[in-house]
Formats: structure tokens, sequence, C-alpha cells
């Protein structure tokens, strides 16, 4: 799914990893304007006309949180291992091959730790662009330690949710990751340290059903599509249309499932904020860089 | 046993009924059709062992939906003869795909939670073919906090095709409650036994899934989506399922196999549906000596193993390939 004529951008390996292309026009999926590259890019994705919210990369979500210079990745080099010989149309293993290479990442998730306005956090952003953000065994292993170190290092847990939830081609192993990561957020619930669960457009299925629903404070952003199941599936199964903006943020905030709905150049000093509240048990907060 | 008969059963059927007409025909006649008897039952006998030995990751599935296999309150009912059970989630409402209550077994008082399909349409109605909505989940981690204080195990029963899909499931939060179900139960004090009998459908059945034990019926399957779900969004193609089931290893043997259960327990042959009572006596024995097990365990070591056994789950590169 991605929401760019693709044609149009070259993915230059700087590109890839979070940089700015130049020089192109991309077309806006909400509004359908024109808008140019690189003030798209510097306003993190956000159309200036429609205000839309297109998906991002993970390692500019992490430019977008994180404090400048302090971001240290882990497990940069974990891969999927096709466990099951998976074969579908396609091998498997030949989508992963092609799934990093066009991503530029080795799963669906970049994880480190940071600081966020001077709080110490350990953040894990999904990526969309490799296989839809699916979890398998990579990206709960990732989630799970980036709680536990979270717990040995006395910080927040920072995820950031983008994904059509388990992958179907590691079988039964995705499925036992929504088990995995939950049991871990027991654990830091125990540590008495904070969980902030972003939620972006679309975050779905598995990874809903499991720590994306489980933050101690929930943020949706504009106009995210946040399911268990899709609406396709639903309108399959019930077999009538689905009223407008159902299962979108505003949606969630009028059930009570959501806690704020934040704008992305906003996000980075609603956590800040939230952090204030939430750290007690946190290790101190160093002077901010920016500040 | 007329509902349902599976393509791979009819041959089995056939010959069962030949056999019992050549009995009463001996009987009637007084005539002595023994060897002929014997001869066809040996027949009967390899023929079900050839063709349960052989059956393919869909024709598992099959057997794991069967119409006449026992659902939930078969077993809950033939373990624990005096079941009580208890309703709602205290919030909003019921959930009747779920049901959940006491028992006593060899003594000592059991939570028993079971996700229940229905017999006949208008009970598979109320019970929304199994495919529970939030309250269901909630009442079922109400009835397990209940278990923990008063220091009773919890049994949970798995058998569904998955967790609703609907309009009223999505307002009331099925994601939040399968997600609260799968971190509470990662820290009850109390021994969890769990049991696919039938459909491990997904997120809907590890919602009650998070055990000590994970034990799966010989026939039933586990799986992240359906063979039909994975095949429509994979193979773009909704007749691929037997595809999807062999590529997905979802059968009791494959999840074992796998490391994702503890254990798998042998159904009478032919399936648990043409021994209901003989099923539900050797799950009990299973139960029984999981429980046994698990009794000796103290609070703390019954959280850090059920923890742990989830944590080791799933397999991953370190190093650049
Ligand atoms: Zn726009």
């Amino acid at each position: 799914m991605s929401w760019f004529t693709k044609k149009k951008i070259p993915l230059g390996k700087s590109e890839r990893r979070g940089g700015v292309p130049e020089g192109l026009f991309l077309k806006c999926e909400g509004c359908g304007e024109m808008v140019y590259a690189a003030e798209f890019e510097a306003n993190w994705r956000v159309c200036k006309k429609c205000g839309k919210h297109h998906t991002m990369p993970a390692r500019r979500r992490i430019m977008l949180l994180i404090d400048e210079g302090s971001f240290e990745e882990a497990d940069a080099d974990m891969q999927a291992v096709d466990v099951l010989k998976f074969k579908d149309t396609k091998r498997y293993r030949d989508r992963i091959k092609s799934a990093q290479k066009e991503s530029g990442e080795m799963d669906a998730i970049v994880c480190g730790n940071g600081n966020l306005d001077g709080y110490p956090v350990e953040i894990a952003a999904f990526e969309f662009g490799f296989m839809g953000g699916s979890m398998g065994a990579v990206v709960g292993e990732k989630i799970t330690r980036t709680i536990e170190r979270a717990v040995n290092n006395r910080a927040a847990v920072i995820i950031v949710s983008c994904s059509g939830g388990a992958r179907m081609q590691e079988g039964a192993f995705s499925l036992m990751q929504m088990a995995k990561t939950s049991a871990a957020l027991a654990e830091l619930e125990e540590a008495g340290l904070p969980y902030l669960s972003v939620l972006a457009h679309p975050t779905a299925g598995g990874v809903t059903a499991s720590f994306a629903m489980l933050g101690d404070v929930i943020i949706a952003e504009p106009d995210a599509l946040i399911c268990f199941a899709g609406p396709r599936v639903i309108e399959q199964t019930i077999r009538q249309k689905l009223p407008e903006g159902f299962q979108k943020s505003e949606f969630l905030v009028e059930h009570g499932f959501v806690d704020i709905i934040v704008k992305r150049d906003e996000l980075k000093a609603s956590i800040a904020s939230l952090l204030r509240h939430m750290g007690t048990k946190m290790a101190r907060r160093v002077s901010p860089a920016n500040a | 046993m007329n509902a349902g008969i599976l393509d791979f059963e009819r041959k089995i059927l056939e010959l069962e009924t030949k056999l019992d007409e050549l009995r009463s025909l001996s009987k009637l006649q007084d005539t002595d059709f023994s060897s002929e008897i014997r001869k066809m039952h040996k027949k009967l006998n390899t023929l079900k062992r050839d063709t349960f030995s052989k059956l393919n990751r869909w024709q598992r599935t099959q057997l794991a939906r069967h119409p006449a296999r026992p659902y939930a309150l078969d077993y809950i009912r033939e373990i624990v003869p005096d079941f009580i059970e208890l309703h709602g989630d205290r919030a909003f409402g019921d959930g009747p795909s779920i049901v959940a209550g006491f028992g006593t077994m060899d003594e000592r008082s059991v939570m028993f939670i079971g996700i229940h399909k229905g017999r006949d349409v208008k009970e598979k109605m109320y019970r929304n073919f199994g495919m529970p909505h939030p309250e269901g989940y909630r009442k079922a981690l109400r009835c397990m906090r209940l278990a923990e204080k008063f220091g009773h195990p919890i049994i949970t029963l798995l058998d569904t095709p998955g967790a609703y899909p609907g309009i009223g499931a999505e307002e009331r939060g099925q994601a939040e409650a399968i997600a609260h179900n799968l971190k509470d139960m990662a820290s009850i004090t109390v021994p969890i036994i769990s049991v696919v009998t039938g459909e491990g459908g997904s997120g809907g059945a590890l919602a009650l899934g998070v055990g000590n034990r994970v034990l799966m019926l010989e026939n039933s399957v586990y799986s992240v989506i359906s063979p039909e779900g994975c095949a429509a969004i994979l193979w773009k193609d909704q007749t691929k399922v037997e595809e999807a089931a062999e590529a997905m290893a979802l059968t009791s043997r494959d999840m074992h196999a796998n490391g994702l259960v503890d254990e798998v327990v042998r159904e009478p042959v032919g399936g648990a549906h043409r021994d209901p009572v003989l099923a539900a006596h050797i799950l009990r024995r299973a139960l029984r000596r999981n429980l046994v097990e698990l009794e000796r365990l103290s609070k703390g070591e019954l959280v850090k193993q059920r923890r742990a056994k989830f944590r080791k789950m799933g397999t991953f590169m370190e190093q650049p390939a």
C-alpha cells in the first residue's frame, strides 16, 4: 500500500533510510494536490493543504520523536527465518528479500533507545513498507526486547504501530508474538514504567489486539484506521456497508479506546508532557539536547 | 451421525453399516457369519487407521470443524457434572459464545472456561457460532480473576473460527478485550491449562490460550488465520484452501513439532465425534495429570513458567546472512 505514485520516486539508499528526495512532486493521497517532495518531507509527510497524515518510514518516525544524536539502534541485524518454508504465489524467502530491498530495512520494525525531550525512552517504530508492517517473530522479539530493556534501564516504552497485523507466512509463530509481547508489558507494569502506544494509519489485527491497545496512554494520529477486523472482512461478514468514519481514530476516541488524537507535528511535545506525569519510576531526565 | 458426513468418512460409514447388517442378519437367520464378520471388522479397522493417519491438513481442519464434534459444554458436562455456569462481564453483557463456571474435578474446584459453538440452529445463533464478542472475553477474564481469588486452577477450552468481526464487536473494543486477556493471563497466579478442542481461530482463541500448559486434541487445528482467509489474501483465490492449510502447518502434530504447544491429546479413532464420552475421558486424564504437576508450583513459579514459555516462541537470525 503506497500512498504515492511509486515511479516518481527512485528509491535511493538515502531516501530509504529517511533522507529527503529532491526535486520531485508527489500527489497527496488525501486531496490529490501535487506537493513539492522536499517540503512534504520537511512537514513530516503531512499535507499542508488537507492535513492528511501519510505513512512514515520507521527512521523518519524516530527522527521526529528522538532528540538529535541520542538514538542508539538495537538488534539492527535481526532477520526473519522462513521456518515453515512457506510458499504462496511467491516464496516467503523471496518476499523477505524483496521487502528488504524495497524498504532498506531488515524487517518491519526499527528499535532502540534515545532521549525524548531528555526523557530516557526505548522506542519501537513500525516500517509499513516492509510487508505491510506485519508482525512475525522478528517484530515480536524486537518489541519484547525493547520492553525488557526499558525495565532494565528504567526507561519509558514508546511503540509507534503501523501494521496490517500478524504475518501469515510465519503461521502460528506470528500468532504467539501477541502473547509474548503482551506478557512483557505485564513486567513493565510491575516495574511502574510508562508505555505510550502511538497508533498510525493503519493499525490492525494481531497488532491492535495485543501491545497496541495496551498503552497506559494511547495516542492516535488523525484519521487513522484502527481495528481488529478490517472493514472489508466485516462488510463481507455482515453483508452491509459500514458507516462513514467507522474504525477511524475519532471513532475510537468516541468509544473510549483511544485517549487522544495528536497531529504529527505536536506528537513529540505531547509525549514529553505526558512523561512529565508518568515518569516517577524512570531514570533521570537529561537536559534536552535541543533545549 | 447423519449430519455432515465428510468425504473421507463416507467409506468407513458404509462399511460400518454393512457390518451392522451382517451382525443382525446372523442373529436373525441363526447362521454363522462369524468369519465374515471378523474379516470385515479387520478391514474396517485397517481402513480407519489408513484414512485417519493419511489425512492432509485441510481434511484435518474439516475434522476440527466437524458438525458432530463435541463442543465445550459437551466436554465440561462430562468432566464436571456439577458445572455451575456464571454469566456476564459486569459491564455490557454476557457474551454467550463463551461459557464459564465452577465445577468439581477430583474433589478440587476448577474454573472451566470454553468457547461453545452451539449444536442446533437456534443454539448456534445464540452462541454466535462460537465467535465471541468482547464481553465474552471480558467475562472470561472476570471468571479467571475469580478463580485466582480462591486459588482454584483454570481450564480453558478453545474452539472458535475467530473473534467476531462485526460492528458492535469493534465498537466495544474487540482488540482491547483480546489484548487485555493476553496481558492479564500472563500474571494470573493459579495454574492455567488451555486446550484447543476444535478450531484454534487466531487471536480469538489465543485470548483464552495463555496457559502454563497448552494442549491440542489430535484433530484440532490452531492458526493465525483460517485457511480460507489465508487463501483469499495470499493466493487471492478462496479455493486454495488446501494449499493454505498445508503452508500454515496448523495441525496438532505441526504445532507440537514446532514447540508451540506442549502436548497432543489422543482422540478416539475417527475423531472425537465418533465417541464423545471416550474423548472426554481421555481429555480428563490428560488434564488431571497436568494439574497435579502444576499444583506443585508456587504462585510465583506459575507466573514465571507461563511467561518464560511464551517468551521463547519465535525463530529469527541475529547475524547478517
Ligand atoms: Zn492533501
